[in-house]
């Protein structure tokens, strides 16, 4: 594409727009982009692994290998989070069969969720998931959905102060609850908030990114393409010619730029079956992320298509 | 499940339609060739069912009776309920219509000895679940290897239980007919959720079979009282 005054320009406020993210930018030779933790300054690459649904494989043998490639094709190029949960079905031990098959990389960022309306079963199914992952304690323990939220919290924050466990969070879908989970990041110590946002679904950034920033509080980024239904959508459009401004070579990549562009996101989780996806998700970091007239011009192209 | 009227029947899907086919394709391979043995009894039932000797007709009973509890055990709780969690709950339901069936065979509670109106619906669910409900799987272009077969898959096997009470009279109807009935539809729910075509096939043995309900019932209460 050729270089005009205008897209240069474009560029360069775009990178003067990223240059206030708080992310280390270009990355180091192999490794994909980087964002602190705001509870501990830990660095962690901004986009991870969802398991809903991609990992959900059951016992098929075939459909495990291609997910420990997945898991394989996520380390190799520099990933560390990934994310499951107990209502995922087979997902877990899912995860725990790709661990031991790459010999458990010791870069995994482990979150893992607990999912009971029984206060009291919590620990057991914390348990039980630690099990089918084979790790000896999880990095990060959400409470699933807000269920049961005030008794499991007090559980995770428990196991965090005893050493078994390193951060605590909650996680809602959808923009379900947002009320109640805005009122649980004023008030509880949590170190990480998992919710939808993407380039349609924009919501979260009304008050719950704004206030994540506030109160130092790591986002995850779940459903980044509406569960698959947005890139199926997008599938046969021809990219805009803007998008190459952005380094951006799929409509994917485009739009995990359009959430990571947000300074209050951490992590990104998209889900996938396909190693070349992990890769292609992990670059998305790279290169320049759009401003905040880029992101709107994103957002009302998609939204038009 | 808090606010659970924001939840729609995707949120509830937790496998993809690769996965959910590649299930049977599994469950065919490990239980062949036991799918000749299924298939032949539910010939036998169709037979039975179509000769009507009243000495018999328990043995339908009987047949359905292991192939519910069978079914509900290798492919709900042992294969379904690793990628669907639901499944392990649905499983028992699959325990009890056997239990049911086998209650009405051991009483002999069920009678095939009277035409009635409706009795061609009843032999063409029957006999698409038997011969037609295999053949979904190369027609989508699935291959045979992930057809679904009466006695080894749920659906066949529901809805050959449906089109067998349709022509079947007896007081235990009642009590068979709601695991069918449900498994039926919660089978269409999910095919339709996951897109797939063949959702129709549920759906329809469920028209049907209330159509044919309907359609008695109003003959009856039409035809003259007996002297």
């Amino acid at each position: 594409m050729r270089t005009t005054r205008r897209t240069f320009l474009r560029a360069s406020l775009a990178a003067a727009a990223v240059a206030q993210l708080p992310i280390s930018l270009h990355a180091e030779q192999g490794q994909p982009v980087r964002r602190p933790i705001p509870s501990s300054r830990e660095e962690i690459p901004i986009v991870g692994l969802g398991t809903w649904i991609t990992f959900n494989v059951g016992n098929d043998p075939v459909l495990r290998d291609e997910c420990a490639g997945v898991m394989a094709a996520f380390f190799e190029a520099g990933g560390r989070m990934i994310d499951s949960s107990p209502m995922y079905g087979s997902s877990q031990p899912v995860v725990g069969y790709g661990l031991q098959k790459l010999g458990r990389p010791s870069a995994l960022f482990s979150a893992e969720k607990v999912w009971t309306s029984s206060a009291a079963s919590g620990p057991a199914q914390i348990e039980q998931s630690r099990r089918f992952w084979g790790v000896p304690k999880f990095d990060l323990l959400q409470v699933h959905n807000l269920l049961t939220w005030k008794a499991h919290l007090q559980t995770l924050f428990q196991m965090k102060a005893a050493g078994t466990v390193r951060y605590v969070g909650i996680t809602t879908s959808e923009g379900r609850r947002h009320d109640l989970l805005e009122q649980i990041m004023r008030n509880e110590p949590i170190d990480f908030v998992q919710f939808s946002y993407n380039v349609v679904d924009r919501e979260a950034e009304a008050r719950l990114l704004p206030l994540a920033k506030e109160r130092g509080i790591a986002v995850i980024v779940n459903r980044p393409f509406r569960q698959g239904a947005l890139t199926q959508r997008l599938k046969n459009k021809p990219q805009p010619e803007w998008a190459a401004e952005l380094g951006a070579s799929s409509w994917a990549q485009l739009m995990l730029k359009f959430i990571l562009s947000h300074p209050a996101v951490t992590v990104a989780i998209p889900a996938t079956t396909r190693a070349d996806h992990v890769r292609e998700n992990l670059l998305a970091a790279a290169g320049p992320l759009p401003d905040t007239a880029m992101r709107e011009r994103i957002s009302a192209h998609v939204k038009a298509l | 499940m808090s606010e659970w009227w924001t939840y729609r029947a995707e949120n509830f899907l937790l496998f993809s339609p690769r996965v959910y086919w590649r299930m049977f394709e599994l469950h065919n391979a490990a239980l062949w060739p036991l799918h000749l043995l299924t298939l032949a009894s539910g010939l036998i039932i169709l037979l039975l069912v179509a000769w009507r000797p009243g000495l018999w007709t328990r043995w339908i009973a009987l047949i359905l009776a292991m192939l519910w509890i069978f079914v509900g055990w290798s492919f709900l709780w042992n294969r379904y309920s690793t990628i669907n969690w639901a499944a392990t709950y649905i499983a028992p339901a699959f325990f009890v219509e056997g239990v049911l069936l086998l209650v009405a065979s051991l009483g002999d509670a069920l009678a095939f000895d009277r035409r009635q109106p409706a009795d061609g619906i009843g032999y063409l669910i029957l006999g698409f679940a038997l011969l037609g409900q295999p053949l979904l799987a190369p027609l989508q272009g699935r291959g045979w290897a992930s057809s679904e077969v009466f006695g080894i898959a749920p659906d066949p096997t529901a809805m050959a239980t449906l089109g067998v009470l349709l022509l079947a009279r007896g007081r235990l109807l009642p009590w068979l007919l709601p695991v069918p009935v449900l498994w039926c539809l919660l089978s269409g729910m999910t095919l339709q959720t996951m897109g797939e075509p063949q959702a129709w096939a549920p759906y329809a043995a469920l028209a049907l079979a209330a159509a044919a309900w309907v359609w008695t019932i109003i003959r009856q209460r039409g035809s003259p009282p007996a002297a």
